[in-house]
């Protein structure tokens, strides 16, 4: 179709805002909230339609140490399992934070007017997650993201000085000096560009799941945020951790990836190999051996209320269930879709299983014909979540770069090398607050700064570059090539020859990216051209992802390389740092957080003995 | 067919096993707009909406369509598949097996913008003329029993797919959008009405006077087609009717409401 760069900066639109937030997930909406609340001039611009993010897919429940069930949970307990599920690698600052903050952020939300299960008392219900001492995830039902996505939506629509602008693509940030001052997009529907003025950016975009071929992420997850931050200088970090869900549907293949809510073993589900045998309690590690049960008559004891018998071990770490089922698989004991099975119907009645975990019902009968109240379900590992991404400030979630800040999935520190099931919907709330706070302070000191007509020749030229006449290579191609090598590659169990294969072919992937065709003959709502600028973002973090996996010599949470199977205590506080190089590949450094502080590690103590 | 012989699509792993002509509604009212046809092979435990992905893989990478989740999540990729409002997602392509051709349109109650996308802007203007929730000033917590909030969480799985305004015969065929907010927001209206701590005031006066809930006539085409099974009729708007009428046309029904409120 060709294009005119000098035509099209006389059309595009200008917009100004005090902040502007790139996307509408749960993070971005609660950094909305709190930015119109100090009553600056937001925009929120999202991919999708309103309340359509990938909030929306989760599904078990938000933690908070709120005590309503178990009333010996406190900050301290969920601190101390935040750090020891992400491996002591996390960002304390940002694990203190959220733990304090997260009881009082969860209850506000039904000011707002969720309305989460109830205990007797008529509280908050609290269930139980993997990694979690105590019953401490608020939920309703296993939709838990649904519940929250659409209450902070119908709060966020009513502030005059909040404006949503949906289906808006970002492809740009624009900054000068350190410091940013806006930031470039287009409108999916009209095709229209479309240039942001802002004080303040917040990146609030999410993971990049889709860099998978097995995943249960939405079509949304496609690092937009991590390469918009990348390519204008923003550091990320942690990149290496990526969580492999270890419930995923495995049958029926169109399906594949699909989560399947933690919720289930939450509320009793147990797993089993081909053999019938409750393979877990032979992969509890080391590190957990005190709080899980030996035997299956202490997790049945547990099962039935007795406080003082310890957890059953499909209530594990993520990132070691994931590894478990993955070794039974490859032992040859794996179901006959290559899973494991994951019983419910054995366990509780049908009518509980239909009231706690509907969705669960709903979608195995509808996808895969299968009644769950009757048979096992067959699951396995699925790509869910970036632990990593954008490294900010523990207490004002702001970047390297002056007035970009991130939120939520896209920022990384608080999870550390795996994140604990529960916490990512916190995380969006806490810290989407924080986020939008800090961001709408330095918008009220700030003042916009101009963005000259070569900066915006240049985001067009970039934006536009599919519909140059002479490129030809297939988005959908390229996508399917990128999610083979990852599966391959850089997927659960990672190795330094086959991360630098990936990295050679990625590598030359990224000039192929150059190339991507965008077809038909309009702009608008024209799929191949967001297919095309959505496999840029997602072939860069790949490359970033594989040259972090390449960096860390051990095997920590998420992380697991088959050439370095042990943990090495001496990289517990090193953070491998990645920046855009002058080769425009990305390049690594290393940092480390501070000690932790002395009241901190008392606490930790206090919540071992808890 | 062996093994060896399975034709595997490259880019969802899927085994090709079976094929279809499948027509597909393209195009906007400023291009005109037409139905497409295209041969398709699948797998048959795949759903409508991969089916539309192999078709923009493998001949019109331009093919507008919204989607998200893939898991009946998110509500976004609502359309009508052989004349049935349906998501996309949810809908088995092995329930097809006995038509020959699969006919896929947007809805029709709201404007076309491209193909199979629909702008449905309408309805996110109506919920920002609906009241916010109001909790009772000063409570920090809210304590509420599970029976009572039963029926809010029943309204509140709605994922605003549209489905059931697309199918309201009120908004299509008579366009009435004016008046009616539809039964989406007719949902919406009752999570908020029923909410046992909401103390907005005139929340059911704005219900018959704003938004329109006298128009509903009970045809529960609504009920019929929402993908999350809301009882949209029966357990929201004909309890809402109840409520109008108790407030505003029968003074019985409202001395004992009043009566009841003092107790």
């Amino acid at each position: 179709m060709g294009y005119n760069v000098d035509e099209e900066l006389k059309k595009v639109q200008k917009k100004e805002y005090d902040v502007l937030i790139i996307g509408a997930g749960g993070a971005g909406l609660r950094a909305a909230i709190a930015a119109a609340e100090a009553g600056v001039n937001v925009g929120i611009v999202t991919k999708s339609l309103l309340g359509k993010a990938h909030t929306v897919m989760a599904e078990g429940g938000a933690a908070a140490a709120l005590g309503n069930v178990d009333s010996r949970d406190n900050w301290k307990v969920h601190f101390r399992d935040t750090m020891k599920g992400g491996k002591y690698h996390n960002n304390w600052k940002m694990v203190e934070i959220f733990a304090k903050q997260a009881p009082d952020r969860i209850r506000e939300l039904e000011l707002y007017g969720a309305v989460f299960d109830r205990t007797e008392e008529g509280k908050i219900k609290q269930r139980n997650f993997g990694g979690h001492k105590f019953p401490r995830l608020a939920h309703v039902g296993d939709r838990t993201g649904l519940e929250m996505i659409r209450t902070l939506q119908d709060k966020a629509i009513h502030y005059p000085t909040l404006h949503v602008e949906m289906e808006t693509t970002i492809t740009k940030l624009f900054v000068e000096n350190g410091e940013v001052k806006g930031a470039f997009g287009y409108n999916r529907q009209t095709g229209n560009l479309i240039v942001y003025s802002a004080k303040s950016v917040i990146i609030a975009t999410g993971g990049f799941g889709k860099v998978f071929r097995v995943t249960s992420n939405s079509w949304e997850l496609t690092g937009d945020g991590e390469s918009l931050a990348y390519r204008e200088g923003v550091e990320l970090t942690d990149m290496e951790f990526i969580q492999f869900h270890p419930t995923g549907m495995v049958y029926p293949n169109s399906v594949k990836g699909t989560l399947v809510t933690e919720g289930v073993r939450g509320e009793g589900g147990i797993l089993k190999n081909i053999n019938g045998e409750r393979f877990m309690f032979r992969y509890i590690p080391e590190m957990f051996k005190d709080d899980y049960a030996e035997t299956e008559e202490e997790a049945e004891r547990w099962f039935k209320g007795d406080p003082n018998a310890r957890r059953p071990p499909e209530l594990l770490t993520r990132d070691v269930v994931a590894k478990a089922i993955r070794a039974e698989v490859k032992a040859g004991r794996g179901s006959p879709h290559g899973g494991a099975f994951l019983d419910i119907a054995s366990r509780r009645t049908p009518e509980e299983i239909k009231r706690v975990l509907p969705s669960m019902y709903h979608q195995f009968l509808k996808l895969a014909k299968l009644d769950i109240t009757k048979e096992p379900m067959e699951v396995g590992p699925t790509a869910h979540y970036a632990m990593g991404g954008i490294r900010v400030d523990g207490e004002t979630q702001e970047t390297n770069i002056k007035g970009i800040f991130a939120a939520g999935e896209v920022s990384a520190g608080l999870h550390g090398a795996n994140r604990l099931g529960g916490n990512s919907l916190t995380d969006l709330i806490v810290f989407g607050k924080i986020a939008g706070d800090y961001a709408a302070k330095r918008a009220k000191d700030a003042s916009l700064k101009s963005i000259s007509d070569e900066e915006i020749k240049e985001a067009i030229d970039f934006t536009l570059k599919p519909f140059d006449d002479s490129n030809n290579e297939d988005p959908y191609q390229l996508h399917a090539e990128l999610k083979e090598l990852m599966e391959e590659y850089v997927g659960i169990v990672r190795t330094e020859e086959g991360l630098k294969t990936a990295i050679e072919k990625l590598k030359d992937m990224l000039k192929r990216a150059d190339k991507l065709k965008a077809v038909g003959d309009t702009r608008k709502y024209n799929s191949s051209w967001h297919q095309a600028l959505d496999i840029k973002n997602m072939i860069t973090v790949a490359l970033i992802i594989a040259t972090a996996a390449l960096q860390r010599k051990e095997s920590r949470g998420a992380h697991t390389r088959e050439d370095f199977p042990e943990t090495d205590e001496s990289l517990t506080n090193v953070l491998y740092v990645i920046s855009k190089g002058d080769d425009g590949f990305p390049k690594v450094s290393e940092a480390t957080y501070p000690p932790m502080p002395e009241e901190l590690k008392q606490a930790m103590k206090e919540a071992e003995e808890a | 067919m062996s093994v060896e012989e399975k034709k595997i699509d490259v880019y969802s792993g899927a085994v090709l096993d079976r094929k279809k002509k499948i027509r597909i509604q393209r195009g906007s009212p400023e291009t005109g707009i037409e139905m497409v046809e295209y041969d398709v092979e699948y797998d048959h435990t795949e759903v409508v909406l991969d089916i539309v992905h192999r078709v923009q893989a493998e001949f019109a990478p331009d093919l507008a369509v919204r989607w998200n989740c893939k898991a009946g999540k998110c509500g976004s990729c609502s359309a009508e598949i052989n004349g049935m409002p349906k998501l996309m997602c949810m809908t088995k392509m092995i329930d097809y097996d006995d038509v020959d051709v699969l006919e896929i349109r947007p809805m029709r109650t709201f404007p076309v913008i491209k193909d199979l996308v629909t702008d449905v802007s309408w309805n996110f203007e109506v919920n920002k003329r609906i009241k916010p929730f109001k909790p009772p000033e000063g409570l920090k917590e809210l304590t509420m029993q599970q029976k009572h909030v039963d029926r809010v969480q029943e309204y509140r799985k709605c994922i605003e797919c549209f489905l059931c305004q697309n199918t309201c015969h009120v908004l299509r065929t008579h366009q009435k959008t004016n008046e009616f907010a539809g039964p989406r927001f007719m949902i919406r209206l009752a999570s908020l009405e029923m909410h046992p701590m909401d103390t907005e005031e005139n929340r059911l006066k704005e219900i018959k006077d704003d938004f329109g809930v006298m128009m509903c006539n009970i045809t529960r085409c609504c009920t019929e087609v929402c993908p999350e099974e809301i009882n949209i009729t029966d357990n929201g708007i004909i309890p809402l009717k109840e409520r109008v009428i108790g407030e505003f046309y029968d003074p019985l029904a409202k001395a004992i409401s009043w009566v009841k409120k003092l107790l």
